[in-house]
């Protein structure tokens, strides 16, 4: 177990930053916290760094308790949103300055620095100036600089922000290679969900100060524990309505307060009555549905817009007599070429694809 | 066009120029010729080097100068000790809505003049001053000590007098440093000194050598407070310019001083820059 939260608390003047905040990571993990700017994950982040004092719980790191260790004697590494590379210095001499503080001979230093930098694709780079690095060099260079000491974890504070999307596209890549080639554990926060999802082991979302789920990103997206997972993470329709009749195969029949009716299948108990919240990934919703496929809502919907974006372009579109927009993607194998704006089509989705939550959990989302 | 902005140069240069030319060259380019000047025994006016050759022939003129330059640069160091803790603090420490504050209070006492703010100092420091009156009364001492007239008292308010020329660049290079960087440095297991000596210091260091440059050359050209708050045996290199000029009524001795002065501070400058090894174009920005 390389990293335990335990309770962990802190208050900024009446304000909670992060509100009793458990967790485990165990030893070579990526694991990834995402949450919405304000959430407290970088509260949270710099408390395992050593910057800030939890108020109430407990950082073990290693089973050692790190209460009152200064960050300088703390064994993790913290990555900087804006990587601060010291500007004075070349890249060699920013690498060598954590090992400097630790005291290693000069010899040891610049054979630990050369290596480190072939690791991570800059060999002989060690005498640039950083102005002289582009944005994904500069990145390197602060990632070479903390593995350079071998810290038990690695702090990351969306390192990969400033860079522009297709570098960070590169990076995102090259990051979670470059973690399971070292086996460091890393710790990652993000506000960018496809960061979170493509890089970790478990992500943990949060929100308002605590954590809504921890799970793996394949099970965070097909079975979010709580309606904010279920907004945040991926795109969902949502719709809010009342179960009609429970069934004893796990589904039921819901209508919306739009007086459209639903039937799918429920997680936990229900009765006919609740209040519930309904959402639907806009992949799960079929385009034309072959009329002999059954156990599928069927419906009609117009559509508003066709919203190219490659691989990942969705139609948005009404259902009939309802403003209520939806998300519906849109594969782009040619099938659906003919598909213009205001054609009406007839959509279908699985009872087993929805995901239904009460909705007295909403007031948290 | 290309005329237009030739002519709108000349314009804003002139008097740039006519001031540069009419009050400091050409007074420097007299004083240059008078100080290779010397009455001969018929009292004729004569070439010669000897008003240099006194200087390096009379050991109080000499030593007087090692010594101006000497606690010059003292001062400018101790004044960079102090300042930078300060600075620190207002840029770093201090909360944002303090900052304008605190950097008020520094700039405060520049609003009288440096005579009155020497005049404090002696009120405070003299034999019958406030503080040997209460250091009396709490029965620390048993009578008076003079504490004015020597050289630690007059480095001490050659330092204050600085103070505001320090703290000023200090902070302006502090406010420019992301704190990110120090947290960094904190990070990779750096203490106190070292953040200090590889962070902070090769950051700030353009406003050090500007800061610098300005207390060094105003503290070597003091003539005020080394005069006042120095004893007798606290000789400032100003003090023998004056007297030359002034009390003895020798202009010529008094020039090649003062050209002795000049060359004395630009080496130091110099030096300093080039031990630094910044540029003076750079610092100046």
């Amino acid at each position: 177990m390389d990293l335990s939260v335990q309770n962990v608390t802190k208050v900024f003047q009446e304000f909670k930053a992060v509100d009793n905040v458990s967790f485990e990571v165990q030893e070579g993990h990526f694991f990834s916290i995402l949450g919405p700017s304000g959430c407290g994950k970088t509260t949270l982040l710099r408390m395992i760094a050593g910057f800030i004092e939890p108020d109430l719980g407990v950082i073990q790191i290693r089973g050692a308790d790190m209460t009152g260790i200064p960050p300088n004697k703390r064994p993790v590494n913290l990555i900087f949103q804006h990587l601060a590379l010291f500007p004075m210095m070349t890249v060699a001499q920013n690498i060598a300055f954590g090992l400097q503080r630790q005291r290693e001979k000069k010899a040891d230093i610049g054979e630990k620095v050369e290596r480190i930098l072939k690791r991570v694709g800059l060999p002989g780079f060690g005498s640039k100036k950083i102005d002289q690095l582009s944005g994904g060099q500069r990145q390197r260079v602060a990632i070479a600089r903390c593995l350079v000491l071998n810290p038990t974890v690695l702090l990351l504070d969306e390192p990969l922000g400033a860079l522009d999307l297709k570098l960070r596209e590169q990076m995102k890549v090259e990051l979670k290679k470059l973690q399971a080639q070292v086996g460091t554990t890393f710790i990652y926060i993000t506000h960018d969900q496809s960061e979170a999802l493509v890089m970790s082991d478990y992500v943990a979302v949060m929100n308002q100060g605590s954590f809504e789920q921890v799970d793996t990103p394949q099970n965070l997206y097909h079975k979010p524990g709580t309606p904010f997972v279920a907004r945040f993470v991926g795109d969902n329709n949502a719709w809010t309505g009342k179960i009609r009749r429970c069934d004893n195969d796990g589904t039921a029949e819901i209508v919306t307060t739009e007086g459209q009716g639903f039937h799918t299948k429920i997680d936990g108990v229900f009765q006919a009555g609740d209040e519930v919240d309904l959402f639907l990934r806009p992949e799960a919703m079929l385009i034309q549905p072959d009329p002999s496929v059954s156990g599928l809502n069927r419906f009609e919907v117009t559509v508003r817009a066709i919203l190219f974006d490659g691989a990942n372009s969705r139609l948005l579109a009404n259902p009939h007599d309802s403003d209520v927009e939806m998300l519906i993607a849109l594969p782009q194998n040619r099938q659906y070429d003919h598909i213009r704006e205001n054609d009406k089509i007839e959509i279908g989705w699985d009872v087993k694809s929805g995901i239904c939550f009460p909705t007295s959990l909403h007031e948290n989302a | 066009m290309k005329y237009q902005i030739r002519w709108a140069l000349i314009f804003f240069l002139t008097p740039v120029l006519l001031w540069l030319f009419l009050l400091i060259v050409l007074p420097h380019i007299d004083l240059l010729l008078m100080s290779f000047r010397v009455e001969d025994d018929y009292g004729e006016m004569t070439w010669s080097f000897s008003n240099y050759m006194n200087f390096f022939n009379e050991p109080i003129y000499w030593l007087t100068f090692v010594r101006t330059a000497v606690y010059s640069i003292l001062v400018t160091f101790l004044t960079f000790v102090t300042a930078l803790p300060v600075a620190f603090y207002i840029t770093k420490v201090a909360s944002p809505r303090f900052q304008g504050f605190l950097a008020m209070l520094l700039l405060l006492p520049f609003w009288v003049s440096e005579l009155v703010r020497v005049y404090g100092w002696m009120i405070l420091l003299r034999e019958s001053g406030v503080i040997n009156h209460f250091l009396l009364r709490l029965g620390i001492l048993d009578r008076p000590v003079e504490m004015l007239y020597n050289d630690v008292t007059m480095v001490m308010g050659l330092v204050y007098t600085s103070m505001l020329f320090m703290s000023v660049p200090l902070i302006s290079a502090l406010e420019s440093l992301d704190n990110s960087l120090i947290e960094a440095a904190y990070d990779l297991g750096a203490d106190m000194w070292s953040i200090l000596f590889r962070i902070i210091i090769p950051h700030s260091m353009p406003g050090i050598v500007s800061g610098s440059i300005v207390v060094f050359m105003l503290t070597l050209g003091n003539y005020l407070t080394p005069n006042l708050m120095g004893g007798k045996n606290s000789l400032w290199f100003t003090e023998q310019i004056y007297n030359q000029f002034i009390a003895s009524f020798n202009w010529n001795q008094g020039a090649a001083f003062g050209f002795l002065l000049l060359v004395l501070s630009s080496l130091v400058i110099w030096t300093g820059l080039k031990l630094t090894r910044q540029k003076l174009t750079g610092v100046i920005k």
